[in-house]
């Protein structure tokens, strides 16, 4: 009979306590920096796309919400002619990001991508792209990468050394 | 005490109490907000005024579906026993020195007559949706409400026996001293337990137990029919506090502010007090409800009963 008395009691305090509730749109929440949300594509610090098509995005995604098509330019550097993600279908799990050799896609912190047809909700490669570099400011693939494409050659990436000239170690 | 205008009466405590009853859906979500620490409906209109604007459109919108295989004259008239019975009690609340629709010299006979009838409307509810736990619903509901309606009685009889009259008016009258709360705590506890009981609120909320019985005896109600169900549940609230008020807390007696707004005050308290006990205590089972009611609330009425009437005995 105490008990029932003091859990009246008790939940009579609440009256004086803050509320949690956040109101939303006139108040955000707090996002974590690493918060999984709407998925980008990001450029590396000399303007670039990093993506380089490989694939293992689409083939990391558990919902299969991504869809890319790589091509290779004049100077043999691939990216992707297409890239598209079906936002009606990602689960925001982050795999594709885990995935990605290059840091190219990344989930940011936004989530107000609410629509009014579920075709909106697909992004295409102009949707996802931005400018800068996104979580990793000064990294860039083809410059730490060895392999060969137009303008740099084998040995001329960033902390590579020439390759050796197997020639030149004959006794 | 009569009303000098009883047709204005009617019409003024009828809309009174549908208007409080309504409006009680928002101040019941904002309360219980309140007390989760959340802030309840807050949206439309100022402070979510408005909520019951939108409720009340929606609710008369809905599609008023009757399943094919109800009873179907008893599923239509369920829902205005609950209604009918709680709105002839509010007749006989004396509202102010003047406002009240009849002063009945059983006033308070007429209301637990009233508070029994309303039982009809959950049974039959229950019994014509011909829906397994409509029907344990309804039938929680007929015993729950059947045993806690006689120790209600009895609780009430101290103060019959201390004012010395069954009519609503003469008893807050009797209260010009002292308020019965004070001479009749036992009885003041008793009623408000049995008031929960009668209401079918939380903590007695058995028959519509919506962990058990999806809805308990209006499962099978939507649209409007479910709206007199919910209404009338809001009504009954509203009753039991007015009752409170009048029979334990000198109704509109009270200093410097007119009798009307005392009322008020004291039956929006209890109203209160109805929603927080709602936020904090969870429901008992069955058998536990009964036994309680038979084993402790009974006897302890019966003992309050033959105190005070001792007491008036050696005292007057």
């Amino acid at each position: 009979m105490f008990s029932i008395l003091r859990t009246i009691w008790y939940v009579f305090l609440h009256s004086f306590q803050k509320r949690v509730t956040v109101q939303y749109p006139e108040e955000k929440p707090y996002l974590a920096p690493r918060y999984r949300g709407r998925i980008i594509l990001s450029r590396d610090p000399d303007g670039g796309e990093r993506c380089v098509a490989c694939n293992l995005c689409a083939v990391a995604c558990p919902v299969d919400c991504i869809a890319l098509q790589a091509t290779e330019d004049e100077t043999g550097r691939r990216y992707p002619e297409f890239f598209r993600i079906n936002f009606s279908r990602c689960i925001f799990c982050g795999f594709c990001e885990e995935a990605c050799p290059t840091y190219a896609i990344q989930l940011t912190p936004d989530f107000e991508m609410g629509e009014f047809h579920r075709k909106n909700l697909v992004y295409e490669k102009e949707d996802l792209l931005i400018d800068g570099p996104g979580k990793y400011p000064g990294y860039n693939f083809w410059r730490v990468a060895g392999v060969k494409i137009g303008g740099k050659d084998k040995g001329e990436a960033a902390h590579e050394a020439p390759p050796v000239d197997v020639h030149s170690l004959l006794p | 005490m009569t009303s000098p205008y009883p047709i204005l009466s009617i019409f003024v405590i009828v809309f009174a109490a549908l208007t409080i009853a309504a409006s009680l859906i928002w101040v019941e979500r904002r309360l219980l907000a309140l007390w989760q620490d959340r802030y309840g409906p807050n949206r439309t209109g100022s402070f979510g005024l408005l909520q019951v604007v939108a409720d009340a459109i929606k609710i008369f919108m809905k599609e008023d579906w009757i399943p094919p295989f109800v009873d179907k004259p008893v599923f239509i008239l369920a829902p205005a026993i609950v209604f009918i019975t709680v709105l002839m009690s509010f007749a006989v609340l004396p509202v102010a020195p003047g406002i009240i629709v009849s002063d009945l010299n059983i006033g308070l006979l007429f209301f637990l007559g009233m508070s029994s009838l309303g039982v009809y409307s959950v049974v039959l509810a229950g019994w014509a949706s011909d829906n397994k736990y409509a029907f344990i619903g309804g039938l929680r509901a007929a015993a729950q409400m059947l045993s806690y309606e006689v120790f209600m009685g009895l609780s009430l009889m101290g103060v019959v026996l201390l004012a010395g009259s069954f009519s609503l008016g003469a008893i807050v009258e009797a209260q010009r001293k002292l308020w019965f709360v004070i001479p009749q705590f036992p009885g003041f506890i008793l009623f408000l337990i049995a008031g929960f009981a009668e209401t079918r609120r939380i903590p007695f909320d058995l028959p519509e137990a919506e962990s058990e019985l999806v809805a308990g005896y209006h499962s099978e109600y939507s649209g409007m029919k479910f709206g007199m169900f919910f209404v009338g549940e809001y009504m009954g609230i509203t009753l039991i506090s007015a009752m409170i008020a009048v029979v334990f807390f000198g109704g509109y007696l009270g200093p410097v502010l007119p009798g009307v707004i005392w009322f008020l005050i004291k039956t929006f308290f209890f109203i209160c007090f109805f929603v927080l006990v709602r936020a904090s205590l969870p429901r008992p089972r069955f058998d536990q409800l009964m036994s309680w009611g038979w084993k402790v609330m009974l006897p302890l009425a019966l003992a309050n009963l033959l105190v005070t009437g001792a007491a008036v005995l050696i005292w007057r």
